[in-house]
């Protein structure tokens, strides 16, 4: 489904954020990435849908190569969901009009269907009644299900999660980690920047460990938190999981 | 000294001010504003486009009409552009522009300058996050701004953008040196015509000060209600 090979990336000459990367990710697999700040995970995830552009390498989705200039890149970004660190519900919209709108634009679909699809997907994330209200009036944890929700109203292939809870209070992790688990079960293929060890252990395919931009370990779940063979990966989940 | 002013003047002249005079203020005012809004936005997004070329052009424009004094921009507007049309079209002798649709043109042209600025830096407000989400979406590049980045830039420069406004409706004075009748040159004419000229001026600044001082408590309120949505 996507497939990374030795992607680099320079901010200036001088300053590299992504060396040789190369993973896949494939149909129904939950892969997880981690690692230090500044690591480049959530780099590399805005290069799946070009959101990032990249020196050399390639990034194919579905057999379409992202960096081919040739390629209709909104169209491809359609069929990639994307959950963002801070929501980016578009403030001055409603919620359902918050789903509805890429929907109606990008999709073509009439506006009634739209409207049915977008309360289905709200009472899925446990939000219906929000509907008519705006995205100031919600928690964060209930933007980010929103945002989830906006989505997946686009019937995605795959859906790209970024730090989803690294901005929420501590107590509205869980209910955006609970719809993110159900997706996975039901076998959404995603592809997770993310600390939520817990969240990693419970769905998990695969998790891929990046350090100073190179991906130093990409392993199955039960063999990473087993025994990860890097000396930087057991250190780095020492630290996290210590507390 | 107020003993022998004639107040009287004032209500004898008022149809003429209002229906002719500030009718046309306000028309000239309200259709310069959305031209210059239209217009502006336009330089806005070129010279964020970019595109190097665009956005030189845009700059060299907003620079050139904001250097310029806006009754000498009036002024050779009014005489050039039959010049100008006459050049376009080909036409044997110069095209006669009515002096409102040449005036309507220039405050257009001139307030655009101003009005791209204000959006400029109401678009650049706009995290970048937002226009990543619509991108990831699917939104094309014209569908992001038109949808998401514009809505918002405009919402948060409304107050500045009405502000703006209140000066170009006191501006729209000028085009008295065209000899057109708005508000002040209606009243200037009746001040002349009676030889009334303290009475009709000092009512003339009233209206000006009237109108601007409520139009100013507007955006005070708006201003309050808009920090609150956010």
């Amino acid at each position: 489904m996507i497939e990374i090979s030795h992607v680099n990336k320079w901010y200036t000459p001088s300053f590299q954020v992504l060396t040789d990367c190369t993973t896949s990710v494939t149909k129904g697999e939950v892969v997880v990435v981690c690692g230090p700040s500044g690591s480049g995970k959530s780099t590399l995830i805005k290069c799946v849908n070009a959101l990032e552009p990249f020196q050399s390498g390639d990034i194919l989705v579905d057999g379409t190569k992202v960096n081919d200039p040739k390629t209709n890149l909104p169209k491809l970004r359609s069929r990639v969901g994307m959950v963002f660190q801070h929501f980016e519900l578009f403030p001055h919209l409603k919620i359902i009009d918050n789903l509805c709108l890429a929907q109606e634009k990008v999709l073509g679909r009439p506006h009634d269907k739209s409207v049915t699809k977008g309360m289905q997907l709200l009472e899925r994330v446990g939000l219906k009644e929000q509907a008519q209200k705006f995205p100031a009036q919600l928690s964060g944890g209930q933007q980010q299900r929103v945002a989830i929700a906006r989505a997946l109203a686009m019937d995605p292939i795959v859906m790209l999660f970024d730090e989803p809870t690294s901005a929420l209070d501590p107590e509205m992790v869980s209910e955006v980690l609970d719809v993110m688990v159900d997706l996975a079960r039901e076998g959404m293929t995603m592809m997770v920047v993310t600390h939520e060890m817990g969240f990693a252990r419970k769905v998990a395919n695969r998790v891929i460990f990046m350090d100073r931009g190179e991906i130093v370990e990409d392993a199955p779940k039960d063999d990473f938190f087993g025994k990860p063979r890097s000396d930087r990966a057991q250190k780095f989940l020492s630290k996290i999981l210590s507390h | 000294m107020f003993g022998n002013l004639d107040f009287d003047v004032i209500r004898r002249a008022l149809p003429y001010l209002f229906y002719e005079g500030m009718t046309f203020t306000l028309t000239l005012t309200g259709l310069a504003a959305l031209g210059g809004l239209v217009f502006g936005t336009a330089l806005a997004l070129m010279r964020l486009s970019g595109f190097k070329i665009l956005g030189r052009i845009a700059g060299v424009y907003v620079d050139f009409m904001r250097s310029l004094p806006l009754v000498l921009v009036i002024f050779w507007f009014y005489f050039l552009v039959p010049y100008i049309g006459q050049w376009l079209t080909g036409a044997s002798r110069p095209i006669s522009v009515g002096a409102f649709a040449s005036s309507l043109i220039t405050f257009i042209m001139f307030e655009a300058a101003y009005f791209s600025e204000i959006m400029r830096a109401g678009i650049q407000s706009i995290s970048r996050g937002q226009p990543a989400a619509a991108s990831a979406l699917g939104l094309t590049y014209a569908q992001t701004m038109r949808y998401v980045v514009l809505p918002q830039a405009f919402r948060n420069m409304l107050p500045v953008l009405i502000t703006q406004t209140i000066v170009l409706f006191q501006d729209t004075s000028l085009v008295y040196v065209l000899s057109i009748t708005d508000f002040l040159g209606a009243a200037s004419k009746v001040a002349q015509r009676d030889g009334r000229l303290v009475e009709m001026y000092l009512f003339a600044a009233v209206v000006y000060f009237t109108i601007s001082c409520i139009a100013s408590f507007g955006v005070r309120r708006l201003q309050a209600r808009i920090a609150i949505i956010r």
